[in-house]
């Protein structure tokens, strides 16, 4: 088997964010938010986040917030609860929360939730049990998961339950691997869990894991490195991961990096990109591949950072 | 981001590339502009919509039109034709932006947005999905825009289950159509009230499954489906007390205070507990509401009905559950005399107890036992400690006391909790799997034979689960691990649930594995009994209601790789901490040789 090219990997994510004229990176201008998570999560749990100017990053963060609060993929842009996640998340990495002023984010998020308990993504109404996990995600980072109605949220969360134990966007939507981790994250949070069939959702996604060791995202679908992170991270959280074969996880990760240039593909040969190395960076962390930090299943940033989050420092 | 070679660039691509790069770059900046300034003239429009057929997912130009869409719609309030054309320009921009990626969350929800607003006709809607269905089957934006579609269209549930007909009768591996297709069952099989119709309607759907999985018996899709008939099939009708503790019929003595420190090792009937807790536990036979105290009585001369309160045993706060604890305080009851009370639990003489489905437990259940208080025997204590020897496990010999519930009902009778349909239907599918793996090997194919067996199992009985098809199942599991080494470990979760049903469910094969542990108590009482589960490659523990009157489990040797999994169970056996003092039986759990990692 191979091993991780965490330092090719690491010169790779280091690179992209220079490359910001390339056309790859200009048609991803409006989610450059979510890519600094991916990109800044990925070094940390390989031990470099010191190799980034910190402040450089955080007074760039802050120029994405608009005056509601919430925050957009990149300076100029509409804010939205997916990127205002990707926020919180880098400056709780940088250790730098205490940079936000809490109650206008808090406020934005909070003003995001619907009747039913739902959320929208912003102010034009798309509702997605995705964007439930990133108010929760986000308030719960923050420590102001009270200033939603969490029950209504749950419940929300469970109305999306599909007939095989899984979740979907909507109610009546089918189950796939990225929703599943969004319900079972933010039920994980909220402590939540019980709503969970643990064994009917557990058997659905271990089938995820198809003849080349990947894990793919429905039935009948290609594997895929993203979900390396999503099924996982579901499995753990729900205490089946044991249903998977763990080592030939590994292995499908690994024959997914670029071990020249560095970087992880959704699957072996394919072009690599910083999503993808990002997920399988993480999914590797849950495997607990030597030489990788431990990550949080649910909160999706590295242990010692929530650690520090609740717990102070360690 | 998906799909795409890994290539290296060659410096043409590279100049190509980064000339494409500063079109796209000046574009989205010319954009921006316009959005910041809130301009909405047509030129701007059009630069919008430019962008949005080069990079759909630039999302702030979809909010951008709902602003502009906004502005102009106030502009021309007078005239509904132009307020129509701005909408159906809107329509266009989305399509074309659904022609470069059909998968934009952002060009599906602005289609939804301008439609909700009500000036668009929605002929044109469906015709569209069918083109993406064709496209991809199993395109999820598709398939939530054509509920929204439905829904604002009026179609009925039988119109939109006649398009998963038709879809699957093309492709039957569409895990999609299936899958929407059992939502629109679901909805109408919980509307009527008959049941004749509900099992009119799942066997045709059996049949209509079993002719996807002849045509590929590889194809997941299919299974998954008869999956879910099958949870339709086996649904437990009403509720029922499979369990209880303490055991009936049994005599306690209870003991003074609880020591927290040293568990004193008591015989069968001796147990020490905090008088004004002791717990009195019923077992359901599915998640049950509504235990409470006018929904079980309890008849003692020292307990006030009333005062006992009920309450679900969950580690979270939730308002149902299997398994529901009340707590008896017997501080009152006269220490010095050494006389037994009677307890009596009466339930199911009152409506109110529920399962989700809203059905009622409606057979009655009495149960008794007696209990007598004594004052702790502070200095003996000091003797009982418990000292792990093998060679002090005697074989038991008379039989043990409840091991099953035929005959706790009042008159002795049950109703049974499932029907000759279900019973027969799942026969049939049985029969019908056989079959399909006698010409291919499937491997989900051997999860659902396995399933149906204990199915069948189980609805044949529904109290003490006669495993007549257990030693099949056992070995279905034992081929399923070689078949697919990858999931090994859940097989053998499977495989120990299996295991402990047929252990746990005949007088005779748990007699085999009860032992006293001997050696410590006075000659008139025996030891505790202890149930000896070791070396028989356990890797999960189940069957919890059948193991309430356990005082000692050994379950050394096996395979347990986690105390969580016990956790989840919801069940008192679940702890080895201090919390197994509130339910006041003192369990040893031993878990030698077993690799558990403490969570």
């Amino acid at each position: 088997m191979g091993e991780l090219a965490g330092d090719k990997h690491v010169k790779y994510i280091l690179c992209v964010e220079k490359k910001k004229d390339s056309f790859e990176s200009v048609v991803m201008e409006h989610l450059r938010l979510n890519g600094a998570y991916w990109g800044l999560t990925t070094l940390d749990l390989l031990g470099k986040l010191d190799t980034v100017d910190s402040n450089e990053v955080v007074s760039w963060i802050l120029q994405c917030q608009h005056e509601s609060g919430g925050f957009g993929g990149n300076i100029g842009h509409d804010p939205h609860l997916l990127y205002t996640l990707s926020a919180v998340q880098v400056l709780a990495l940088f250790d730098k929360l205490d940079v936000l002023d809490l109650n206008k984010v808090t406020d934005y998020i909070r003003s995001l939730q619907n009747e039913d308990g739902s959320f929208s993504g912003d102010v034009w109404g798309e509702v997605d049990t995705r964007f439930s996990y990133c108010a929760i995600c986000c308030l719960a980072i923050l420590k102001r998961l009270d200033l939603i109605n969490v029950e209504k949220a749950v419940r929300y969360i469970v109305s999306c339950k599909t007939l095989d134990g899984g979740f979907g966007c909507t109610p009546g939507a089918e189950s796939h691997a990225g929703q599943i981790f969004c319900c079972v994250g933010a039920l994980a949070i909220t402590g939540s869990l019980h709503h969970v069939d643990k064994d009917l959702l557990g058997w659905w996604l271990c089938e995820r894991q198809v003849k080349s060791g990947g894990l793919n995202g429905r039935p009948e679908k290609l594997a895929d490195v993203c979900y390396s992170w999503w099924v996982l991270s579901s499995l753990i959280m729900i205490d089946r991961v044991h249903w998977i074969d763990k080592e030939k996880l590994i292995k499908f990760i690994l024959d997914c990096q670029d071990t020249e240039n560095g970087g992880i593909s959704d699957r072996p040969d394919d072009a690599v990109d910083v999503f993808h190395t990002y997920f399988g960076v993480a999914g590797l962390s849950l495997l607990e591949y030597p030489g990788v930090k431990a990550i949080d299943p649910a909160y999706a940033l590295p242990v010692d950072v929530v650690n520090r989050i609740f717990f102070g420092r360690c | 981001m998906h799909g795409r070679p890994r290539t290296a660039p060659k410096p043409e691509d590279a100049a190509a590339s980064a000339a494409k790069a500063q079109k796209l770059r000046a574009l989205q900046s010319q954009f921006l502009s316009y959005h910041h300034d809130r301009i909405y003239t047509k030129e701007a429009l059009d630069t919008s919509a430019k962008l949005l057929e080069i990079n759909p997912e630039y999302y702030t130009a979809w909010n951008y039109r709902k602003l502009a869409v906004e502005h102009n719609v106030k502009e021309s309030e007078s005239s509904p034709e132009s307020v129509k054309s701005i909408f159906d320009e809107e329509l266009k921009v989305v399509e074309n932006a659904l022609r470069q990626n059909f998968k934009s969350y952002g060009a599906w929800h602005h289609r939804k947005w301008v439609l909700s607003k009500g000036h668009s006709s929605l002929d044109h809607e469906l015709r569209l999905l069918d083109r993406f269905q064709k496209a991809d089957p199993r395109n999820f934006h598709a398939w939530n825009y054509r509920r929204f579609v439905a829904a604002l269209l009026g179609r009925s549930v039988e119109d939109e289950l006649q398009y998963t007909e038709d879809l699957i009768g093309n492709n039957f591996s569409n895990y999609s159509a299936w899958h929407n297709r059992s939502m629109l069952l679901s909805e109408i099989l919980k509307k009527k009230e008959q049941e004749s119709y509900s099992q009119d309607t799942i066997s045709k759907e059996y049949e209509f499954v079993l002719n996807a999985l002849y045509t590929d018996p590889d194809d997941q899709s299919g299974w998954f489906y008869h999956h879910w008939l099958l949870d339709q099939t086996s649904k437990a009708k009403a509720p029922l007390l499979v369990s209880s503790w303490p055991v009936p019929g049994s005599e306690l003595v209870v003991s003074g205070n609880v020591s927290l420190g040293d568990h004193p090792l008591s015989s069968f009937s001796k147990v020490t507990v905090a008088l004004e807790r002791f717990p009195v536990v019923l077992y359901f036979n599915q998640t049950v509401e509504g235990v409470n105290s006018s929904t079980v009585a309890i008849q003692c001369t020292f307990v006030q009905n009333e005062d006992v309160t009920w309450k679900p045993f969950s580690p979270q706060n939730s308002w149902a559950s299997k398994v529901w604890v009340g707590y008896l305080d017997l501080s009152g009851v006269d220490h010095h005399s050494s006389a037994p009370h009677t307890v009596e639990v009466k339930l199911g003489h009152h409506k109110g107890i529920m399962s989700s489905n809203g059905l009622q437990l409606s057979v009655p259940f009495d149960l008794s036992f007696r209990v007598s208080v004594k004052p702790l025997e502070t200095q003996s204590s000091k003797d009982e400690k418990l000292v792990w020897e093998e060679d002090k496990f005697y074989a038991c010999e008379m039989p043990i006391p409840c091991l099953c519930y035929d005959g706790i009902s009042v008159g002795n009778k049950y109703e049974p909790t499932t029907s000759d349909w279900q019973i027969g239907t799942i026969a049939e599918e049985i029969s019908q799997i056989r079959n399909l793996l006698a010409i291919s090997d499937s491997k989900i194919g051997k999860i659902t034979l396995a399933r149906l067996l204990m199915a069948h199992d189980v609805m044949s009985s529904p109290y003490a689960t006669k495993t007549v098809h257990a030693e099949e199942v056992l070995g279905l599991y034992s081929e399923l691990m070689k078949l697919d080494p990858s999931h090994s470990q859940y097989y053998k979760d499977e495989r120990s649930l299996v295991l402990l049903q047929q252990l746990l469910s005949s007088g005779g094969t748990l007699l085999k594995h009860c032992f006293y542990y001997g050696g410590i108590t006075s000659s008139s009482t025996h030891g505790p009994i202890c149930l000896r589960l070791n070396n028989q490659s356990i890797s999960r523990m189940g069957a919890f209601d059948k193991l309430l009157w356990v005082q000692m489990l050994d379950l050394s040797d096996n395979e347990l790789h986690s105390i969580e999994v016990l956790r989840a169970s919801n069940h008192w056996l679940s702890t080895l901490t201090r919390r197994m003092c509130d339910l006041a039986t003192e369990t040893i759990l031993v878990l030698r040789l077993n690799r558990v990692k403490m969570l």
